[in-house]
């Protein structure tokens, strides 16, 4: 039987058995529009605004490891969506960007609403086509879904004409996908995971450093086998929150620009670091040379080769998926009984107490004004520490990441490759709607939640009841920081004047609207929110507008020269030429 | 230094366009760049010549391998291989420089394979620093215009890049 391109489209998705659609119509993609319509397969989501789409379905993704779909149509809706898709793509997110375009006879043409979607998403794609002819429809959706979700995941992006949607023919969707060009790696090669187990045994002062693609990857339990097994301290990246839980006694909580004490002093000083999906990246370890200046061997296991070797050279470089890396791993460990010797091991976690005991993140409580760490505490309280918490960007999400505290992966969704915001909102209704029933929190700001406030609106329509947790600081509080550290306290730019009555702004919604202006409401109105589970509630707490995010590593300093809170400013740092005498650290 | 890489990739419309972006996109050079369908019509073979540190052209390899179309990439420089580009040059050649620039292309192993009243077009296949000796041996003044292919490499011996 013949279908038409739209018809293909449709058939396709519910072949991939995709739950939900996020999209905006237009011209170009009213042919799928017809065919979604005449379909119950799956759900479609109108947002408000093509960027809201594409983060709604990263959202979506993050929170549920299945890959998430987009709908646009061409010229407008498809640059709308670009900084979704860069958004997912820096984080490596699975996803399927369907977009529309002009038809194909009018390509090049300047026609209404055209732009070259394959040309300017190109480089923050894993992969995109151009369908021009509707027998190559169906193979090329079934070869965007295996490429987005294989080897490292990431965005694709399928562009097509308007005539491709209304063109006849047989549809065949394959069972199977191969690509010849494409194939990634799974298993980890067993000569290098022998020499990464050699290299642990040598060990005395072990860390393991978990990222996002231990998230992506599913290699929670191997992570927590390694680390337990072993009983090796472990430090979790912005983007590998809660792979090992956040209240486990072997987790030194984040590392980085603004991590901990404890994990960026380990960071500096291990002797062997086995990193898991992660990758060294300008946030974590700063300056790659001031890094390695103290000496250690390093175990890198990433999916993609080309992350391996980028910025920090490595001795034991591991390609392949950290889940199936790490249970070889772990098998051999067991076989030979290999772990650090334990003398070198109670020294190192007797040095980590040490470092630990200062708390740094500790901070200054006050009854007067609500400080935005005891926000988020109160929230870890108030939904028992188990709820999906997305973000924006700024010190809200620092704060967030800090004093969450998470215990299970995807349950914190946040941008950290591109730190759009704009994202949290919308990426909080995909988290919900991958997660009827569940718990979902928006950490933002007063300024970032105003880059997607429309999606108000799109929460209403679909009984969305997130909740919006705004730390409310009237300032662009991260941009202010630096202005503070860097410019002279020179706030150029960076204070909201006007800003809305979020109470009234919420309720014209439909939504309700709270403002919280003391820290003795703080609890009482979680939970008062928290109890409407029916209901999106928007929570303007009004904090301290003075508050920073420590600890910092400043841009071109090294991890153990950080800025430390008050309570710490007696500690000695390392001198800026790195004193790489290891003795006087113990 | 200078390295030659070899990229065999699928010939659909778009890879060319993927590669070059990604040299451009992370700031890498090509110093040249020669493509082509091969004998199977559904596989390009592309010659880059790049120049960069051992680590920047490491993640030049890793980095085209990542590309969706690339089938295979390979440093020749690694092992013993073969380059050849080809010139197209046109020369003034009027009064004594007529048959300088005739005896200059003998020399080269060029041919001569144009010719008018006051100009010559020399054709030449060599190494590319081969190519730049003639050009450096000539009088800069005769020369009209140049047009040069890039160079193109393979493997020395039995070895090769096939899918
Ligand atoms: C789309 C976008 N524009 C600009 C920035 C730069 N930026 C980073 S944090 C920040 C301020 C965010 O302010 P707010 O949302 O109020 O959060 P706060 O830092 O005050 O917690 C800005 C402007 C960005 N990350 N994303």
């Amino acid at each position: 039987m013949q279908r038409s391109g739209a018809e293909i489209v449709v058939r396709c998705l519910q072949e991939e058995g995709v739950e939900f659609v996020f999209g905006y119509p237009g011209g170009a993609v009213l042919e799928i529009y017809d065919a979604i319509f005449k379909q119950s397969h799956f759900k479609h989501v109108l947002v408000r605004h093509e960027q809201a789409a594409v983060h709604a379905a990263d959202g979506y993704s993050r929170s549920s490891h299945k890959v998430g779909v987009a709908l646009v149509t061409s010229g407008p809706g498809a640059t709308n969506a670009v900084t979704g898709i860069a958004t997912a793509y820096m984080d490596s997110i699975p996803m399927v960007v369907l977009s529309g375009q002009v038809s194909t006879p009018a390509i090049g043409l300047d026609a209404f609403q055209e732009v070259d979607m394959v040309g300017i998403t190109r480089p923050c794609v894993k992969h995109n086509f151009l369908v021009k002819d509707v027998k190559d429809l169906a193979v090329t959706i079934k070869k965007a879904f295996y490429i987005a979700q294989s080897g490292r995941p990431g965005p694709v992006v399928v562009d097509i004409p308007k005539d491709v949607t209304q063109q006849l023919t047989e549809f065949d969707y394959p069972a199977e996908m191969a690509i010849r060009s494409y194939v990634p790696v799974k298993r980890g090669h067993p000569g290098q995971i022998r020499k990464a187990v050699a290299l642990l045994k040598e060990a005395r002062r072990p860390l393991v450093y978990i990222g996002g693609g231990a998230v992506q990857g599913n290699a929670e339990n191997e992570v927590r086998a390694l680390v337990d097994g072993l009983g090796l301290p472990c430090t979790n990246t912005l983007m590998g929150l809660g792979a090992y839980p956040g209240s486990g006694d072997k987790c030194l909580g984040m590392l980085g620009m603004h991590g901990t004490y404890e994990a960026n002093m380990a960071m500096q000083y291990c002797d062997v670091l086995i990193a898991v999906g992660a990758r060294f990246d300008d946030r974590v370890i700063s300056i790659p040379s001031h890094f390695l200046s103290q000496p250690k061997k390093i175990i890198h296991i990433d999916v993609d080769p080309s992350s391996i070797a980028k910025r920090v050279k490595v001795d034991v470089p591991i390609v392949g998926d950290a889940k199936h890396v790490l249970h070889d791993m772990l098998d051999l460990i067991g076989q030979s009984g290999a772990r650090p010797a334990p003398d070198g091991l109670a020294g190192w976690w007797q040095q980590i107490d040490k470092w630990r005991s200062y708390n740094s993140l500790l901070y200054k409580p006050s009854d007067e004004l609500i400080k935005p760490q005891f926000v988020v505490q109160q929230l870890h309280k108030v939904t028992g520490g188990d709820a999906f918490v997305t973000s924006d960007v700024g010190q809200h999400q620092m704060w967030a990441a800090q004093y969450y505290g998470f215990n299970e992966p995807r349950r914190w969704i946040n941008s950290g490759g591109l730190g759009t915001m704009g994202f949290g909102l919308p990426a909080a209704m995909g988290v919900q709607l991958a997660n009827p029933g569940a718990t979902v929190a928006c950490i933002t700001g007063e300024a970032s939640i105003q880059m997607n406030i429309q999606e108000l609106s799109t929460c209403k329509q679909y009984h969305i009841p997130v909740k919006i947790v705004t730390l409310n600081n009237r300032y662009l509080g991260m941009v202010r920081q630096w202005q503070e550290f860097f410019y002279g306290n020179r706030y150029s730019e960076s204070y909201m004047d006007a800003l809305p009555d979020f109470v009234k702004l919420a309720e014209a919604y439909g939504h309700v609207g709270m403002r919280i202006e003391r820290p003795a409401d703080v609890e009482p109105a979680l939970r008062e929110a928290f109890a409407q589970k029916e209901r999106l509630v928007f929570m303007d707490f009004i904090t301290d507008q003075s508050e920073n995010v420590f600890p910092m590593v400043q841009n071109g300093k090294g991890l153990d020269q950080m800025d430390l809170p008050a309570h710490m400013s007696d500690i000695q740092q390392a001198p800026l030429e790195n004193n790489r005498d290891y003795g006087n650290m113990c | 230094m200078r390295h030659i890489l070899s990229i065999l990739l699928e010939n659909e419309a778009g890879a060319l366009s993927r590669v070059v972006g990604l040299f451009s996109a992370r700031a890498y050079n090509i110093d040249s760049l020669t493509v082509a369908t091969t004998e199977d019509s559904t596989l390009s073979r592309m010659t880059i010549v790049t120049h960069g540190s051992d680590d920047v052209v490491e993640q030049i390899t890793k980095q085209l391998n990542k590309l969706i179309e690339v089938v295979k990439v390979i440093d020749l420089n690694e092992s013993e291989h073969i380059e050849r580009e080809m010139m197209l040059i046109k020369v003034r050649a009027t009064g004594k420089d007529r048959e300088e620039m005739k005896r200059m292309a003998d020399i080269f192993r060029g041919r001569i394979i144009d010719v008018t009243e006051k100009t010559y077009t020399i054709e030449l296949t060599g190494t590319s620093d081969k190519l730049n000796a003639f050009i450096e041996a000539i009088d800069r003044a005769v020369i009209l215009e140049t047009v040069r292919t890039g160079a193109s490499g393979i493997g020395r011996g039995e070895r090769v890049l096939k899918i």
